[in-house]
């Protein structure tokens, strides 16, 4: 091969000096002359392995090649063949472990950039649907302001109408949750000429893409036009609706209103670390801290109702993305320091390697090695410190990972007054519980029968992280790709 | 969006709100709560239903108004508009023929008790109610309590109606009286269950209290709402709102109640800036 290959592009970035005291997007997109300089580096092997890379199973070749021709709009058409949401994806997938990790280029040189150039051309696109909508004669906002209105937009940002046929048309389907398992699934069935009714607990839609993944890394301008593109596929949405509590799964199928029902309602019940003190004022579960913050826009307080309390010193506890998106968003609401509290070592942080870099440049301090023993009182019921043991690491575990052992004796005190609890979230029971038949594992995970995510009840399909515990928005994704399939196949054999 | 189809003035401050809520007035049932926002850019605020009506799809809410946005709800009126309620959330009250069932309600804690007291009538309990207020005048439903009540016994912080002292004081009395109890609720302000607690505790009397722990979305995705129940962490909105009112660790409640109120302070007094005063003891 004679062609040089240009080092990879690198997407610009807010400073970490600016950036960690606002809440606006850090990563700032490609241009589309950047785009196309890297979307050129792809050599279009023949072996395609970023493909295999990618649960959504996106064509990657072929839209990296149509952005390199600079027809962007056609990119974004073929990602969005495979992706109903690529603006999303193209910002919060772990793209270094999955297509990227992947590329033939990434043997000898840098791997091509897809995660960027995915981004860039759902960008691309949805800034012209939305001029295309601002022309289109339906009223938008009044439906938006009700969200449980029917609307159906004949625009389509892939520049094609849904199919119909008879089998598909005649079905109703139930997608519970709007995250990003639910969202794909819809889109998929509306797709194939389904009529999809979505229902989510909380007042506005996204799951987690809305109330865990802050602003600064995931606008919520981009999760509502991304929504707005599986509307305009004609799917309903129904808010402040709790499956389970204001309506019986069971019923709404047995009733004949929906022929089909595919569960997407996430890990939404946080764990706790269970020692002394963590009752106390100022420890908050990642989960409340950051639905406070994102969901319920306490970072604009108080022009939004919802109060967030940030002391100056803050601990985090845990080393994944939720961690790191909370230690990042303590920074941005003025606390001075804040410090990630891990019982292990570097090497097995489970956050994204971009994100533990993006925390560290703003001035996130790595505690490793240290585990949380009680939380201390001020005496007031506030906290005022918390015990920490330093750990070592023995065998590894069932995990594969070095299992992490307490040093005796060497407890010591770090000076806080806010500690988040980041260890993880395990499956919401409320749906779960209430519905008959569903069969559950040990944990409370739904347990499913096939690659498609089959329940113990007929036509009822599960997905994302209230079947795998929490994992990633892609893996949610493409779970919900495969139910969408799957509950295709039955509805066809069926009716 | 949900409708306000009635509003009443029940004391200064006191709203009763008949609001359309179709799918939750199907599935509600007595004990449980809804989370509901004003505005777009409204807190969530969880509020026991006071009562449902499958027929006309509508469910009773019962607000007092102690910071902006309860402020903010006071000013809604017939014919506007909640921007959303989510529900029927919690457990139900669980309700059982065991005879003597005595209702202690504090303040507004009067508008939960209703469904309860009405089911416990029901089922063919004997319900004796003990409704409490600092005033006369802030005794409210009345005519509803005394609907669903075989007997009903009023305290007034001022003695100026009823027994003249607290809820939990009446409550004493009635037992020393000899009446035999055999379950007592607790609705009200979390002083006043913990003393109803502490009454019922001595007498070995089994008692249930409703819980207002702060809380955000209501279905125990976040856990602030976290109490301490018999050692155990639990979380009212979901595991609850009622517990045993002789296990909860209500000092902690109380504790976690106050985290925000610095921030609650700041909200409560810019609106009333803007709404031109504090009007909360106009009369």
């Amino acid at each position: 091969m004679s062609r040089k290959i240009v080092d990879r592009t690198e997407m610009p970035k807010q400073s970490p000096e600016a950036r960690r005291t606002n809440f606006s997007e850090v990563a700032l997109g490609l241009d589309p002359e950047l785009a196309r300089r890297e979307a050129e580096r792809c050599i279009q092997c023949k072996t395609r392995p970023c493909t295999t890379g990618c649960p959504v199973e996106v064509d990657i070749p072929e839209f990296v090649a149509l952005i390199a021709e600079g027809k962007y709009d056609e990119a974004a058409a073929k990602i969005k063949e495979k992706n109903s949401l690529p603006a999303i994806c193209g910002r919060v997938c772990p793209q270094e472990s999955q297509c990227e990790s992947l590329c033939t280029l990434g043997r000898k040189y840098e791997p091509v950039a897809i995660g960027a150039l995915e981004r860039f051309a759902a960008d691309w696109a949805s800034k012209r649907a939305v001029e295309k909508r601002e022309a289109c004669a339906g009223d938008v906002d009044s439906d938006l302001q009700c969200g449980c209105e029917q609307k159906v937009c004949e625009l389509d940002s892939r520049g094609c109408a849904p199919t119909s046929d008879s089998a598909a048309s005649a079905a109703r389907v139930a997608v519970i949750g709007t995250g990003p398992a639910g969202l794909t699934c819809a889109a998929d069935l509306a797709l194939k000429g389904y009529k999809v009714d979505m229902f989510e607990s909380l007042h506005d839609t996204g799951g987690v893409l809305r109330y865990g993944i802050p602003e600064f890394r995931l606008p919520k301008s981009i999760v509502d036009e991304e929504v707005e593109y599986v509307r305009s596929l004609g799917v309903r949405i129904f808010t402040n609706v709790v499956v389970g509590l204001t309506l019986d799964l069971r019923e709404m199928l047995e009733s004949g209103q929906y022929q089909a029902a595919f569960i997407a309602t996430g890990a939404g019940l946080p764990y706790f670390l269970g020692i002394p003190g963590e009752n106390l004022n100022g420890v908050y579960s990642a989960n409340e801290f950051l639905t406070r913050v994102n969901l319920m826009k306490a970072y604009m307080f108080p022009q939004y109702d919802t109060p967030v309390n940030i002391g100056s010193k803050v601990a985090v506890v845990g080393a994944g993305n939720v961690a790191m998106d909370s230690a990042r968003t303590s920074l941005r609401l003025g606390a001075e320091e804040v410090k990630i509290v891990y019982r292990r070592s570097r090497a097995e942080m489970p956050a994204r390697l971009e994100e533990i870099e993006n925390a560290e440049e703003e001035g996130v301090e790595m505690m490793l090695l240290a585990n949380p023993v009680r939380i201390i009182s001020d005496g007031c019921g506030k906290v005022s410190g918390m015990e920490c043991i330093r750990m070592e690491l023995g065998e590894p575990d069932a995990s594969g990972r070095r299992r992490p052992v307490p040093v005796e004796g060497s407890e010591f005190i770090l000076d806080v007054d806010t500690v988040i609890v980041a260890v993880g979230q395990g499956p919401n029971p409320l749906l779960t519980e209430r519905t008959k038949g569903l069969e559950l594992n040990r944990k409370g995970n739904i347990e499913v029968r096939d690659e498609c995510g089959a329940t113990s009840i007929p036509g009822v399909w599960a997905g994302g992280d209230i079947v795998t515990g929490a994992a990633t928005v892609i893996s949610a994704m493409g779970a919900g790709k495969r139910a969408a399939r799957g509950i295709d196949e039955w509805i066809r054999s069926k009716f | 969006m949900f409708k306000i189809v009635e509003k009443c003035t029940l004391a200064p401050g006191v709203h009763q709100y008949e609001v359309e809520a179709p799918l939750v007035a199907k599935s509600a049932r007595p004990g449980n709560f809804v989370v509901v926002r004003t505005s777009e850019t409204g807190e969530r605020i969880p509020l026991t239903i006071a009562g449902h009506n499958r027929e006309t799809g509508t469910i009773t809410l019962v607000v007092q108004e102690v910071g902006k946005s309860t402020m903010e709800m006071g000013m809604l009126e017939v014919g506007d508009y909640f921007k959303d309620v989510a529900g029927p959330l919690g457990q139900a009250t669980r309700i059982e023929k065991v005879g003597t069932v005595v209702a202690v309600a504090g303040g507004i804690g009067v508008a939960p008790v209703l469904p309860q007291i009405r089911a416990h009538k029901a089922i063919g309990n004997h319900v004796i109610s003990i409704v409490g207020a600092r005033t006369r005048d802030l005794l409210v439903l009345r005519d509803e309590v005394e609907k669903f009540s075989d007997e009903v016994i009023w305290a007034t912080d001022d003695g100026s109606l009823g027994y003249h002292g607290f809820v939990s004081g009446a409550l004493e009395e009635l037992i020393g009286s000899g009446q035999k109890i055999d379950e007592v609720i607790a609705i009200g302000p979390v002083r006043m269950m913990q003393a109803v607690a502490d009454v019922t505790r001595k007498h070995n009397i089994p008692t249930t209290v409703s819980l207002n722990a702060i809380m955000v979305d209501g279905t125990g995705m976040c856990g602030c709402c976290r109490v301490t129940v018999d050692g155990e962490v639990k979380f009212s909105c979901v595991d609850g709102p009622e517990f045993d009112g002789h296990k909860v660790d209500f000092d902690e409640l109380v504790s976690r109640q106050g985290f925000f109120r610095d921030k609650e302070q700041i909200a409560r007094e810019r609106f009333e800036a803007d709404r031109g005063g504090c009007k909360c003891h106009a009369k």
